[in-house]
């Protein structure tokens, strides 16, 4: 990710670039030097202890559900005040919770979801967005505008009629039902048409000279080069599916086509008032997006301010 | 160059079957839904004109959502606005370890809704953590029932909009931050200028563009809200924290009032069409000003 690294680079305006040939003429380095240094270290504490207050208000909700899932049963969850640190960790909530709580087949139902919609996205996005970008045929105008209105239909308007459809269709229940109400966006059709819009006509040129076909020039010649485009449409409609929760809650009422949201949720309602196991199975829950997250932080993040700069 | 001729719409094809199958089909049935009686156990919907929307106009609970729903988007868009805008910028420093804090600040935004809502509801318990504070600051005398009395449900669950919301246009923000030609700064240094009074003159007036973005996007998204009050409130106590869509969704799939509940979810769409009619007068002139 070569972008990000230039990204981070030029992330600071504080950071000055002297000029390297005439240090004498930047009034920058003489001043930098002569500066004292404790004002420089308090501005740091400051900077720092910002950034941690904020942290601790971004993520301790989670901690704080964490510390809850592993106090054992004579611990009082409802102490005053309240204990961050557990004094007997116990990881006993979480063997009840995966008793009662078939964990592996949401997540199961999680991924395949989310895993199709993804796919479906990256192919059907940018097979239409080609001839969007790159021919002139009738009715190219209407098209597009067509496809870019659908931004603006609230799905909540929509969900009704789906539904029906997809009962009427036998999708209640199955994956398919889950994904092809998502499986094209505006939004990826969009991305991917300014994608192929930045490539120089020449190529195609060269290539129908070398005899390739259209479908050949689209998947051996224009796809590799809009890669970054795809990843970024692949993040984005990854979070959208993984997060779902409106459209599983109305499809699915068999428990084993729940995705992790939705068993979470019932796992909410069986266990009312049983806090630790609760939270125990809400850890459980994000352990997978975390983990994704942790290792992908950087293509997330910038993936998302790509999609910004475009959409 | 015969193949030519069909061969855009080829491609055209399975994209287009998708949105005609799951948006365009769907929405003209919707609005002929609105328009019948329909309730999912009769064979055929009886047309009944513009008896649900009639009938919408002189429900109390909808005047009461819809306010609510108003109300919801007056208070969370402002926060949804402008607190990113400094998170943005405290993330857009370049000093040790920064990457991490962004990522902790976008962790509420992969997180899924429903955690997040589980993760508050514990926060705002009788003996939660947050009456604890607020009493040690001595802001209140007793602990407060955040979700379950009437005045103060739908606040608690505006909170969670705000906070999960932000990490998300923080992130926009900083890919506006970052468009910020660093001269701009390094003059207003040499002229003595404060890092406060940079952030006013310059940081913010040059973030417009993304600033009325997510003052659109947050609208919409405030237009539908309806994870967190299904999972953190149901929408009570008695209605207090509902909103349009929570009221659409309970009277079609608990009421199973599909045609009333379709005329309901005709007024969102024209509602959040405003935005999206607001939102493409600002690109074009957006766009027409980068092009002169």
């Amino acid at each position: 990710m070569k972008n990000v690294e230039e990204i981070e680079k030029n992330t600071n305006p504080n950071v000055r670039t002297p000029n390297p040939n005439n240090p004498k003429k930047d009034p920058t380095m003489l001043t930098k030097k002569k500066r004292i240094k404790p004002k420089e270290v308090f501005q740091k504490v400051l900077t720092y202890s910002i950034l941690i207050f904020v942290t601790i208000l971004m993520v301790g909700p989670f901690l704080w559900l964490l510390s809850t899932s592993l106090k054992s049963a004579d611990a009082n969850i409802f102490q005053y005040p309240p204990k961050l640190i557990p004094e007997n960790p116990t990881f006993k909530y979480y063997g009840e919770v995966m008793e009662y709580f078939p964990f592996a087949r949401y997540l199961l139902n999680s991924t395949i979801v989310a895993v199709l919609t993804v796919g479906f996205n990256m192919l059907f996005c940018s097979l239409a967005a080609y001839p969007l970008a790159r021919m002139n045929f009738r009715g190219k105008n209407l098209v597009f505008i067509l496809i870019i209105s659908t931004m603006m239909i609230p799905f909540q308007l929509l969900m009704i009629p789906i539904y029906i459809l997809a009962l009427n269709l036998g999708l209640q229940n199955t994956y398919m039902g889950l994904v092809l109400p998502h499986a094209t966006t505006a939004f990826g059709i969009f991305i991917m048409r300014q994608a192929f819009l930045t490539i120089p006509y020449t190529l195609d040129e060269s290539a129908r000279m070398d005899g390739a076909n259209t479908f050949q020039i689209w998947w051996r010649i224009l796809m590799p080069l809009v890669k970054p485009s795809l990843v970024t449409m692949a993040i984005f409609t990854f979070m959208m599916a993984w997060g779902d929760f409106l459209w599983p809650l109305i499809i699915t009422n068999d428990q084993s086509m729940y995705t992790l949201p939705l068993g979470v949720q019932a796992l909410q309602g069986s266990f009312a008032g049983n806090w630790r196991t609760i939270a125990a199975g809400s850890i459980i829950s994000i352990i997978p997006i975390i983990t994704v997250f942790a290792i992908l932080q950087r293509q997330f993040i910038s993936g998302a301010m790509k999609g910004a700069v475009k959409g | 160059m015969n193949r030519l001729k069909f061969t855009p719409y080829l491609f055209l094809l399975p994209g287009c079957i998708i949105l005609g199958a799951f948006i365009f089909y769907p929405m003209l049935q919707a609005i002929w839904l609105s328009l019948t009686d329909y309730n999912m156990v009769q064979q055929n919907p009886n047309f009944v004109g513009f008896d649900n929307y009639v009938r919408l106009f002189q429900d109390d609970l909808f005047w009461k959502v819809l306010g609510q729903t108003i109300l919801y988007l007056v208070i969370v868009v402002p926060g949804l606005v402008f607190l990113p805008i400094f998170l943005a910028i405290l993330v857009n420093q370049q000093i040790k370890g920064i990457s991490f804090f962004r990522s902790a600040y976008y962790l509420p935004v992969v997180t899924s809704m429903v955690v997040v809502g589980i993760a508050w509801k514990w926060m705002y318990a009788e003996q939660g953590i947050l009456n604890y504070v607020l009493d040690i600051m001595g802001v209140i005398d007793e602990p407060v029932h955040w979700l379950t009395q009437t005045s103060t449900a739908i606040f608690a669950v505006m909170v969670v909009t705000v906070w999960k919301g932000m990490g998300y246009y923080m992130v926009i923000y900083l890919a506006g931050l970052q468009a910020i030609p660093d001269d701009l700064y390094e003059a207003a240094r040499i002229d003595g200028a404060s890092k406060w009074r940079q952030i006013i003159h310059i940081t913010i007036p040059l973030l417009m563009p993304s600033i009325m973005i997510v003052s659109i996007m947050s609208s919409i998204a405030a237009m539908k809200v309806f994870e967190e009050i299904y999972v953190m409130t149901g929408g009570g106590p008695l209605n207090s924290s509902s909103t349009l869509v929570f009221y659409i969704y309970e009277q079609a799939f608990d009421n199973l009032e599909m045609g009333y509940a379709s005329a309901a979810g005709v007024i969102l769409f024209l509602i959040t069409l405003i935005f999206s009619i607001i939102n493409i007068t600002f690109m074009n002139k957006k766009e027409e000003a980068m092009k002169g």
